[in-house]
């Protein structure tokens, strides 16, 4: 299964390393990313594959929600299946 | 592979344009609980309501976390009770609707629909109770939706249950005056209903339909509008190839909500429902979709072109998103669910017949319109009557969802309050139809064919 990871908020240092440090722990492989900053503002979207890992979805909602409210910035995951339907016939 | 510029769009419909799952809608079926014994039916519908649905909203949740996408509602719809309650030795059924009332909290939904009768060719004595109940059903619940057919194609339209409505809506208005009126806004008066519709207060779990059932009510008419922002001065194959491309998108949504749904329940999935629902939120408005291709303010001349394109590009972009397509699919036209409605009737643009008008060209009728506390239940009546015209002879569901308001006048404001908005009373025309609502009997079904 495939998630969306993405990440609004303003930048600083160490979001990446946080994000991936995160989904390496729970073994989720990071197989695209995209990132840009426009006027000091970190937006990040990334695909990954949990196919590997052990955790539920809900459990890396929650671990991610928390993180981010510590960095001040709004991280939403998402299963894939949402993008698929509407952008893939 | 996704690209980035997709996964923003979607989110950005959800975020920014209010795009939501309207309603997970439970059909369930109540054939097996009738019994002569009140009690013991009671206690046989609120075992049967309460089991099938007790994951019903915890698996709405869980879909609508995994996903991200807002499922607003999860609602279920039964069996018409005048059928399963016919058995029943009682007089009447407000009993039951208490009990449906329970079964609803119980189970955490914020709406069942199914307090319904179907009685366009003629009563039963089980439809004759339910629809005698319905004052005082709908004043002592809150969550129980009622609906009354009362006209078909095949049937014409039964003129005694005509006047016997008008007499109803004016008792309910009455028994509920304390709270202005809003038993009304729990009852739909049918012509043509459908078996399947997802969408309250008119949903019910029809006879021909299976043991139990998931429906999907999708919505998002500020997609559509922001999209059509993107467009402006083009001609109108680009406004419809426009709503058809978003009424993909939508529906798409739609449908992965109602197979992860069936699939987690393990219950069958039915229909989902193309209509495009407004609430009074803003940038969730039918009406403002009507301005953006152009019109000053909804109601203004060019209304029911535009209406009409906009219902059968949505119809048209769905079908293909959907395997099974069904309920009410349609542009809906709620007046104090739609924040441009709201204003455009309040600044004298939109009026009771402009809407009627509207109704021939889109889904269901005249929904949601608060009148004069004085309008009489004859005047009512034959606003119902040329509704349910209006459906039979052009092959289409109306209805009516009418609310006078007890003291209130035009000029007056009413405040339903949640998703039932606001509404200014509108005017009724104020001549009498009472001999013609006295005559009772029933219209004949209209011819098929020569339609012109």
């Amino acid at each position: 299964m495939r998630i969306i990871v993405t990440v609004v908020g303003k930048d600083r240092m160490g979001i990446i390393a946080m994000v991936s440090r995160i989904l390496a722990e729970q073994r989720i492989n990071i197989i695209n990313l995209d990132q840009n900053i426009v006027e000091g503002y970190f937006n990040m979207i990334l695909i990954a594959d949990m196919t590997d890992s052990k955790a539920a979805l809900k459990d890396i909602q929650q671990l991610f929600a928390a993180e981010g409210a510590a960095m001040g910035l709004d991280i939403k995951v998402q299963h894939e299946g949402i993008f698929e339907a509407m952008h893939r016939i | 592979m996704l690209t980035a510029k997709e996964i923003r769009e979607t989110n950005r419909m959800i975020e920014e344009n209010n795009l939501d799952v309207r309603t997970i809608t439970m059909g369930i079926s109540l054939r097996d609980c009738s019994h002569p014994d009140l009690d013991t039916f009671c206690a046989n519908i609120y075992e049967k309501i309460t089991h099938t649905a007790r994951n019903l909203v915890r698996t709405g949740e869980d879909i609508e976390r995994e996903y991200g996408v807002p499922i607003i509602n999860k609602r279920i719809s039964v069996t018409p009770i005048a059928i399963v309650a016919e058995a029943c030795k009682t007089d009447n059924y407000v009993k039951i609707a208490e009990t449906l009332d329970r079964a609803a909290d119980a189970v955490g939904i914020n709406f069942l629909g199914g307090f319904s009768a179907l009685v366009e060719k003629g009563y039963t004595p089980g439809d004759r109770r339910l629809i005698e109940s319905l004052p005082e059903a709908l004043a002592r619940t809150n969550k129980v939706c009622a609906s009354v057919n009362i006209a078909s194609v095949r049937a014409g339209i039964n003129m005694d249950a005509v006047r016997h409505m008008g007499e109803i809506i004016k008792k309910i208005a009455e028994r509920t005056a304390d709270r202005d009126a809003i038993g009304c806004a729990k009852l739909v008066v049918f012509a043509n209903a459908v078996q399947d519709n997802p969408f309250m207060a008119g949903a019910f779990h029809g006879v021909s339909e299976p043991e139990c059932v998931i429906n999907v009510g999708v919505s998002g008419p500020g997609v559509v509008k922001t999209a059509l922002e993107q467009c402006r001065g083009a001609d109108f194959g680009v406004v419809s190839e426009t709503i058809k491309r978003t009424a993909f998108k939508i529906t798409r949504v739609g449908q992965l909500v109602a197979q992860e749904a069936s699939r987690r329940l393990g219950v069958q999935f039915g229909i989902v429902d193309l209509s495009l629902a407004p609430t009074p939120a803003v940038g969730d408005s039918v009406a403002h979709i009507l301005e953006e291709m152009g019109l000053e303010k909804c109601g203004a001349p060019g209304t029911i072109a535009a209406l009409a394109l906009l219902n059968d590009a949505v119809k048209k972009g769905g079908v293909m998103a959907s395997s099974y397509v069904g309920g009410l699919s349609g542009a809906f036209i709620p007046v104090s669910e739609d924040a441009g409605m709201i204003d455009a009737v309040e600044c004298g643009a939109l009026s009771l017949e402009k809407l009627e008008a509207m109704t021939c060209v889109c889904s269901v009728g005249l929904d949601m319109i608060a009148v004069p506390g004085d309008t009489t239940a004859a005047t009512i009546a034959a606003i119902i009557a040329d509704e349910a015209a209006i459906g039979v002879i052009n092959n289409k569901t109306t209805a009516v969802r009418i609310i006078p308001v007890p003291g209130k006048a035009v000029g007056d404001h009413v405040e339903f309050g949640g998703l039932l908005g606001h509404s200014p009373i509108l005017k009724v025309n104020s001549f009498s139809a009472v001999d013609f609502i006295a005559r009772g009997g029933r219209i004949p079904a209209p011819i098929r064919s020569l339609t012109n």
